[in-house]
């Protein structure tokens, strides 16, 4: 009963894990799936078709290379201007601080559909032609607000005193940015880009609203569940999430092994 | 020091430096003198404003009037980058993401300093990590983290060195070494050490001059013995050890003061008093008080001071035993008495008579009230068990 | 010795270095603040203006500037159901998803030892695989002749025989989506909690339940208010669970503005609902952020 007790929690929270994780297993095995219909829903049997020829289906590999290049370029400048305001909100006094943490804050507490409704109704009204252009704003604005979160939060955790011991040793400010500030701060910005990526890669109700006839990943994907989706979606799916877990795992690794050489001292 | 540079050592006078924040003065008109080549100790409880000057000093913080010297330059418009001063930060402030070795030369590099690798390698046998290089800070014990700070700091050679309370993240044993240790390092460098602490004995054993600061002024300032032996405010002879202060009039002055307390008669040397009026304060410290039964009144050296009174608690602390002794009127004076005596301790209960030399006594003014200086906590303390 | 000279520069000298350094702020702000002004803000404008066009007399199917608040009454008349709808789904799916979120993000913050990087990172992991696909996924595992659905009909729990295109899918959908967002914010104020606290709590009252009610849960009360918030906005405006996992009945007021706004083009009506659903989201949020007393979310 004890053992129960003490264990359950525990059982409980690998449950929710394996809850996680099963529609994943879903997506990587029906890569490895010969549909017998369209539709990529019930098994069939093994292939390795999907990954042998994963840009066999037309659009499939176009889509998803126009997904990376909008993430990078959404996620360059908006690391840029997030990191930029976070500095500002941790570093500097000004008037205004109240309404920067509301504009910052209404992105996220905002429904995607009513930010990607509302973009495209400015861009209507503006007669702006729809494309990739109008995606990137759109992916630059929601990701700022996560970033600039990220910032902040790694800039607040950092001892002031640091930066002051650098300008006592005869650094500039300059000089305390570059050799003090920014090599402490770079993990959480880096983190922080690594999340806007992931959200801009994946995100689909703003893009939906404001790609016109442009097809990222999830665009496709969307239009395909309506007529079946192929197998090398699938594939190129898992091949993103084991991408993105072997980065973060490895990160993970690395400050894992730093600690266990820190108690082996 | 290791490496072999005659180095100039130069004084820091701080001039009419004010420093306020909003309303409030942290730092109140101070003009203070460390002379060249001293151990000076800037004492006093957390708010006093010890620190604000630290930091001006360093830079860190723009004063709003007053000016700083190093030597004779005025520093005051220098950025802190710019100034002759390095500083050992409270909770040592080393780059986490540096080793030890980069830690130490940061600022020989941030000067552009080609080849630092010999001086690193001196600084750091001068401290004796020379082992630990390469190690990142958060490989290092305290104390080790604490002598990198020190190395960090000394090897820019500055005019001055500050230290902010450098001990204060240690245990006691370390502290106790690192006293010693910091004292050693200041005697090989020679170097102006400017250290500010709130704790009284760190800053009696390694300073030559304590100066105890109090709402952002100095209250006090010498050599420590002289100030724990002839405090000069009230503030002084609370903070800085135990006073017992009891309060009375003057009734004859002249080369010795002549003092009515409670229907007592008291002696202080003039030259020991600072009372200006009538009114005044007498003290004495608990251990320059000798503990007698009443009926041994006479062992009493004619023209001591005395109090009678009832012994109503005894604590045995090793090296000495400590009395609370009541007087008639309430007041209860502590009295320390050296375990070297033969034969029996007062008990609990007894009569006794207290006596002191009256070079022992010093008189102080009354303005400041009999509580100033004393712990807040310990304040609440003792109003509850009154209560 | 140097002479004393009176130092009134010091003090004009920091004025001028503090209203220099909040322009440097000012600089810092600008260029992102400008693109949320113009990329969010002015948007909004926009489409409460569009909300309140009216149809073109002259060229039907198009719109002309004016201020028609029957688009309002029309479109909420039209669309109250899909409107309730979503707020119903959205309640729920945060109410499941905190009774779900909750022993996992205990067990990070309290029991996990080593393995608590490792878990977060599991957490977060989902996210980097497709959205739609995960939910696609879902249409595979809740099949009507799959183990699921085959399974709670054994036992005769479900009313309709089925899950998949009935509300329990769509519910499921968005519980699982947004299950993150609320493990998230929770684990970050139990972690801020000091287990002590619990184990006085422990030592204290005795009963499990009652420290867990009058220590632990008051104390993570910062986290559970940022995760609900986190998983219900975003499930309140969603669409894609709806159009996945849902029937025709089972759709959101997101599916309707997505279909007005992309299919019809009856831009005031969709521009009304969506605005609409904005406004009734923030009201909510303010209340609650104001009734749980936690107002530094950002």
């Amino acid at each position: 009963m004890r053992w129960i007790r003490q264990h359950l929690i525990g059982a409980i929270a690998i449950v929710v894990l394996l809850y996680l994780f099963l529609p994943i297993a879903v997506v990587i095995a029906f890569s490895f799936n010969n549909p017998e219909s369209k539709f990529n829903l019930s098994w069939n049997e093994f292939s390795l078709d999907a990954w042998t020829q994963i840009c066999g289906v037309p659009g499939v590999c176009s889509a998803f290379v126009t997904s990376v290049e909008i993430g990078l370029i959404s996620t360059l400048f908006a690391t840029i201007l997030g990191t930029m305001i976070a500095f500002a909100l941790v570093r500097y006094r000004f008037k205004g601080r109240s309404s920067t943490n509301l504009l910052i804050f209404m992105p996220m507490a905002t429904p995607e559909i009513v930010m990607g409704s509302s973009l495209l109704a400015l861009f209507l009204n503006l007669s702006f032609p729809l494309g990739p252009v109008t995606v990137m704003i759109a992916h630059i604005m929601f990701i700022i607000s996560f970033v600039v979160v990220a910032v902040k939060a790694r800039l607040q955790g950092m001892d002031p005193r640091l930066e002051e011991a650098a300008r006592d040793l005869y650094a500039s400010p300059s000089a305390t940015f570059r050799y003090v500030t920014f090599p402490l701060v770079l993990p959480g910005i880096l983190g922080a880009a690594l999340l806007g990526f992931s959200l801009s890669f994946d995100d689909f109700i703003i893009s939906f609203f404001n790609a016109g006839t442009l097809v990222t990943f999830p665009i496709y994907i969307w239009g395909a569940a309506q007529r079946g989706i192929p197998p090398q979606v699938n594939a190129l799916a898992s091949l993103v999430f084991i991408a993105a877990l072997v980065i973060v795992l490895s990160a993970q690794f690395v400050a894992w092994r730093k600690r266990k050489s820190l108690s082996v001292r | 020091m290791p490496g072999g540079v005659a180095r100039k050592v130069e004084d820091l006078r701080l001039v009419n430096l004010t420093k306020q924040f909003g309303g409030t003065k942290a730092v109140d008109d101070l003009s203070i003198t460390s002379p060249a080549g001293s151990f000076f100790a800037l004492l006093g409880a957390s708010g006093c404003g010890k620190t604000t000057t630290l930091r001006m000093v360093a830079g860190l913080e723009d004063p709003t009037h007053g000016q700083i010297f190093i030597g004779d330059q005025d520093v005051t418009e220098l950025r802190a980058f710019q100034r002759p001063v390095n500083t050992v930060f409270q909770s040592y402030a080393l780059f986490p993401h540096l080793d030890i070795f980069e830690n130490v030369a940061f600022g020989l590099r941030r000067r552009g300093v080609k080849d630092v690798d010999d001086q690193v390698i001196a600084i750091l046998e001068l401290v004796e990590l020379s082992a630990l290089a390469r190690r990142k800070p958060s490989q290092l014990s305290g104390g080790q983290q604490q002598r990198v700070a020190v190395a960090r700091a000394l090897i820019n050679q500055p005019d001055v060195l500050l230290l902010d309370e450098p001990l204060g993240a240690l245990d006691l044993k370390l502290r106790r070494q690192m006293q010693i240790e910091l004292k050693r390092i200041q005697s090989e460098v020679g170097t102006t050490f400017v250290h500010v602490t709130h704790d009284q004995e760190e800053a009696m054993t390694m300073a030559d001059t304590v100066a105890v600061m109090n709402a952002g002024r100095i209250e006090q300032m010498g050599h420590p013995a002289e100030v724990y032996e002839l405090p000069r405010t009230i503030f002084v002879a609370n903070f800085l050890g135990q006073s017992n202060l009891i309060q009375g009039m003057k009734v004859s002055t002249g080369d010795v003061v002549e003092v009515s307390a409670n229907g007592l008669g008291f002696r202080i040397p003039s030259k020991r008093n600072v009372a200006p009026g009538q009114s005044i304060v007498i003290g004495v410290r608990p251990e320059k008080i000798m503990v007698l039964d009443a009926h041994d009144e006479s062992k009493l050296p004619a023209g001591h001071n005395r109090i009678y009174g009832t012994v109503t608690d005894v604590s045995y602390t090793g090296v000495s035993t400590q009395y609370l002794v009541e007087t008639p009127w309430g007041q209860s004076i502590i009295a320390f008495e050296q375990n070297s005596i033969v034969g029996d301790r007062c008990e609990l209960g007894d009569p006794v008579v207290l006596g002191w030399a009256p070079e022992h006594t010093f008189g102080l003014d009354p303005a400041e009230g009999l509580n100033a200086g004393l712990d807040h906590a310990v304040l609440e303390l003792e109003s509850d068990t009154e209560a | 010795m140097a002479p004393v000279v009176p130092v009134a520069s010091v003090t004009t000298k920091v004025a001028q270095a503090s209203k220099q350094r909040s322009r440097i702020a000012y600089l810092l702000l600008i260029p992102g603040l400008g693109w949320l002004a113009i990329f969010f803000v002015i948007p909004l404008v926009t489409l409460f203006m569009t909300s309140l066009q009216a149809e073109s007399a002259s060229k039907p199917g198009t719109y002309v500037p004016g201020i028609q608040f029957s688009n309002y009454t029309d479109a909420l008349a039209e669309y109250w159901p899909q409107f309730v709808r979503s707020f119903v789904y959205a309640g729920l799916a945060t109410a499941f998803a905190l009774v779900i979120a909750y022993p996992l993000a205990y067990f990070i913050a309290f029991k996990a030892g080593n393995w608590r990087s490792l878990m977060l990172v599991l957490v977060v992991a989902p996210a980097f695989a497709s959205f739609l696909l995960r939910t696609y996924a879902w249409k595979t595992i809740l099949a009507d002749d799959g183990p699921v659905t085959s399974g709670l009909n054994a036992l005769h729990l479900l009313p309709d025989g089925r899950i998949l295109n009935t509300g329990i899918a769509v519910v499921a959908g968005l519980t699982y989506n947004f299950l993150p967002f609320m493990v998230l914010p929770l684990y970050a104020s139990l972690d801020k909690i000091d287990y002590r606290l619990i184990e006085a709590g422990n030592d204290l009252y005795g009963s499990p339940q009652q420290v867990f009610r009058k220590v632990t849960w008051p104390l993570s009360m910062p986290g559970v208010v940022a995760g609900t918030l986190l998983t219900f906005i975003p499930a309140a405006g969603d669409f894609i669970n709806a159009e996945l996992l849902g029937s025709t009945k089972d759709k959101m007021i997101g599916n309707v503005i997505q279909t007005n706004f992309i299919e019809f083009r009856d831009y005031p009506t969709a521009s009304a609902l969506s605005f609409a659903l904005m406004a009734v989201i923030l009201v909510m949020v303010l209340s609650y952020i104001r009734r749980s007393g936690t107002e530094d979310l950002v």
